[in-house]
């Protein structure tokens, strides 16, 4: 397969107004922390230093549960769930409106390809907003019973991989239920989260409906940990979710958890092949790899075992890396210096290990934060690379001979988000979805996402639903 | 300076995304409240009856292969385009149904945010009505809503403009096309709202408007073949009228909707009834195993 040359296709920048420096959107204003820092958020393409934004202290959380629970008890709990949903269709109509704009401060934030910020990310954005709008006057068939009530001040976590796409999976169904909600952004990726705040300001969103508060880890741990807080929905790793698990532990705060995964994408010998390839391919080098639900461990019955892996290793060739802004780029940044340090570490344990490494010829750019895409064959259940969570552009590809066996070395991991399955055959998609302890099973398909179609972990991916009915609920309360 | 004259519209019918006349050629008068002439609107022939259908027959395929998303995302541009036009709808329906302007503009108002009540259904009423049934082997099994295909809409005779709403949106929102024979005595909201329909991206056919008596053209539209279901509201407190379009539409087993003894104020906010009036249930089965 020869990779065709193409000349540089870079979206303009134009669209976007960077400014020099961002405060905390706090009861509908931007405003200067009042005990919190600064800190810089950087291009991972470039390392170029994009803003200075605040970082919340413990009292700028305060001021902002606080907004929250004003706005809460004195405007948006006694709006028509018509009204609600009225706003939140603005919000969506504004968010298809600067669609453009969103997806290159994302592209350029992020370091995520324009592709897919473009065609993707923000088009699903205005997408939950919209569905979860038209919610908002429907509570009474959402399934919670027959009066749902709202829990008051929600407090949510989002992490760098979908900046905005994971806001717009928080707000709008905590909105349309009748939350008020504090969000925290990742610490390097706030921008969009930011512009999200001007999209309230041009809806006339009631001030302190929503609050975005700028910081890192301790920014989020004092949200989550406020006792004025009702409800917390976090989307992170794993370690961070046990410790909100703990912290909520013994209060009457309810959480939703939606945390790492291993998943486990498994392609039997009458599956489709180049489709099985392209499904893989958007598996694991999808978003640099940075998806929670990505097919991270390659299944591959042995009889098609060579076919799969030249197919593969073919196709990789075609891959193109680089300036995320390029139409044509398909794996872009590595969102961070500490991100990239894990990927490769984790990189040289697969090889120590003695897994066998494959990358395709690959010119990365010299600044910035690369990271090439990369297989490992020759992989045990027990190597780490198997086990854990890289959240990059790495595959690894192990093998099986029975479904039994695939079933088995698929729910052989702590983890439990998603799987995929390839093969031709209906009732064995089918059986292997009983039998794989994930919450989403992608079946001649993957990385699939709607927002009328639940998503959320088993086991230790965490616990809830984002997405359709199901994460209505999670901001509803089900008694009378 | 003398007064400028005012440019009047010709209120046509609504039929294949076109705005023609009737091909009878016959108009009727229509007044004000208070008897006074309004316009003249198009009188719809058996004949426009059955283009009508044949339009939105056309559409079926379209509508109904649409997604869910889609079909939500236009309904709401039927609002927003509708709230540009707030005060000519206030000044219909003020003047046809002679009510204060007061209470036009809140006609007119809930007439618009229906069509966003109905716009949220779209991508939601599968969750609602839809099922996945743990039937007792090795069997995946779910139920999913479709669309029954064209519907016929006698639409209320008095509340020309929220009961029409009320009355089209749940049509078209489950992927139905619908042909709507408009309030006799007060057609031109409606006439006004095929105009909104034809600059909201609701494609051609999905919805013809009729207006006339329903005299001309219920009979033929209860009775055609090429027609699914058909909603009497139209023909509220005409038993005798009601009972015949029921029978008639029994050649086909039309799915129908009831007319009331009386017309209702349609204020309340409607329930499911005439979202699943329109849809049938298909009920997939699908073999678990290695």
């Amino acid at each position: 397969m020869t990779k065709f040359e193409y000349a540089p296709a870079p979206e303009s920048r134009a669209i976007v107004d960077i400014k020099s420096s961002y405060g905390l959107f706090v009861n509908g204003e931007f405003a200067e922390p009042v005990d919190g820092s600064t800190f810089k958020s950087v291009n991972p393409a470039t390392e170029e230093v994009l803003a200075e934004i605040a970082s919340a202290g413990a009292e700028d959380v305060d001021r902002a549960v606080q907004a929250a629970r004003r706005a809460y008890e004195r405007t948006w709990s006694k709006l028509s769930g018509r009204d609600r949903g009225k706003y939140l269709f603005r919000i969506a109509r504004i968010i298809q409106e600067r669609a453009r704009e969103l997806a290159v401060l994302e592209s350029i934030d992020n370091g995520k390809p324009i592709r897919e910020s473009r065609d993707v990310d923000i088009p699903l954005v205005a997408a939950h907003f919209f569905y979860y709008a038209g919610w908002a006057d429907k509570l009474a068939w959402a399934g919670a019973g027959p009066g749902p009530k709202p829990y008051g001040v929600a407090a949510q976590v989002i992490p760098w991989n979908f900046p905005l796409l994971m806001l717009s999976w928080k707000i709008a169904p905590a909105l349309a239920a009748g939350n008020t909600v504090v969000l925290k952004p990742a610490e390097t990726t706030p921008l969009t989260a930011l512009l999200f705040a001007e999209i309230c300001q041009q809806a006339d969103l009631p001030p302190g409906v929503v609050n975005i508060l700028t910081g890192a880890g301790d920014t989020g741990r004092a949200l989550v940990e406020h006792p004025g807080v009702d409800k917390v929905a976090f989307t992170g790793s794993t370690e961070v979710g046990k410790q909100i698990a703990r912290s909520v532990a013994g209060t009457a705060k309810k959480a939703t958890l939606e945390l790492g995964g291993k998943a486990a994408n498994i392609v039997f010998d009458d599956a489709p092949v180049d489709q099985a390839v392209e499904g893989i391919v958007n598996g694991i080098f999808f978003n640099q790899g940075h998806v929670c639900c990505a097919g991270s461990r390659l299944l591959v019955q042995e009889s098609v075992y060579d076919d799969v892996l030249g197919r593969l290793k073919r196709r990789l060739g075609t891959l193109r890396v680089g300036d995320p802004l390029d139409k044509n780029t398909d794996i872009g940044a590595i969102n961070s210096a500490e991100q990239l340090a894990r990927i490769r570490e984790l990189s040289e344990v697969g090889e120590a290990e003695g897994a066998e490494r494959w990358s395709p010829e690959c010119e990365l750019p010299e600044r910035g934060f690369w990271f090439p895409p990369t297989l490992f064959t020759g992989v045990t259940q027990a190597h780490r690379i198997a086990r854990e969570e890289i959240f990059g552009p790495v595959l690894s590809v192990l093998t099986f001979r029975t479904p039994a066996e695939a079933v088995e070395k698929a729910n052989n991991t702590p983890f439990g988000l998603s799987a995929g399955v390839w093969t031709d055959k209906g009732s064995r998609i089918l059986w292997m979805a009983q039998q794989l302890r994930a919450g989403v099973v992608w079946a001649n398909t993957f990385n699939r996402f709607d927002p009328t179609s639940p998503f959320g972990g088993y086991k230790e991916s965490g616990y809830g639903r984002e997405g359709g009915r199901h994460g209505l609920l999670a901001y509803l309360k089900t008694e009378g | 300076m003398a007064e400028r004259l005012a440019v009047k519209k010709t209120y046509k019918l609504y039929v294949g995304g076109k705005f023609p006349r009737s091909e009878s050629g016959r108009s009727y008068e229509v007044t004000d409240a208070k008897g006074r002439f309004l316009a003249n609107a198009a009188w719809a022939s058996r004949k426009d009856a059955r283009d009508a259908v044949v339009a939105a027959r056309k559409a079926v395929g379209g509508w109904s292969g649409a997604t869910a998303y889609n079909r939500g995302q236009v309904l709401y541009r039927v609002a927003e385009v509708m709230e540009g036009r707030h005060a000519q709808f206030v000044d219909e329906v003020a003047a046809g149904e002679g009510v204060a302007r007061a209470k036009a503009v809140s006609l007119v108002d809930e007439a618009i945010d229906r069509w966003v009540w109905y716009a949220g259904w779209a991508d939601k009423i599968a969750q609602v009505v839809g099922s996945s049934n743990p039937v007792a082997g090795p069997y995946f099994d779910f139920s999913v809503p479709e669309p029954t295909g064209v519907v016929a809409v006698l639409a209320p005779q008095r509340s020309s403009l929220l009961g029409l709403v009320s009355v089209l949106a749940p049509v078209i929102v489950g992927g139905n096309t619908a042909v709507l024979t408009a309030s006799a005595e007060r057609p031109l909201p409606a006439i006004t709202l095929s105009e909104v329909l034809a600059t909201s991206d609701v494609p051609g056919g999905v919805v013809n408007i009729l207006t006339g008596t329903l005299a001309d053209t219920a009979p033929i539209l209860a009775a055609h073949m090429d027609v699914n279901a058909v909603d009497l509201a139209g023909a509220a407190g005409d038993a005798e009228r009601a009972s015949a379009l029921e029978l008639a539409a029994a050649d086909n087993l039309k799915r129908v909707v009831r007319a009331p003894e009386a017309e209702p104020d349609w204020i309340a906010e409607p329930g499911l009834e005439r979202i699943t009036a329109y849809l049938e249930t298909k009920t997939v089965w699908h073999p678990v195993g290695v």
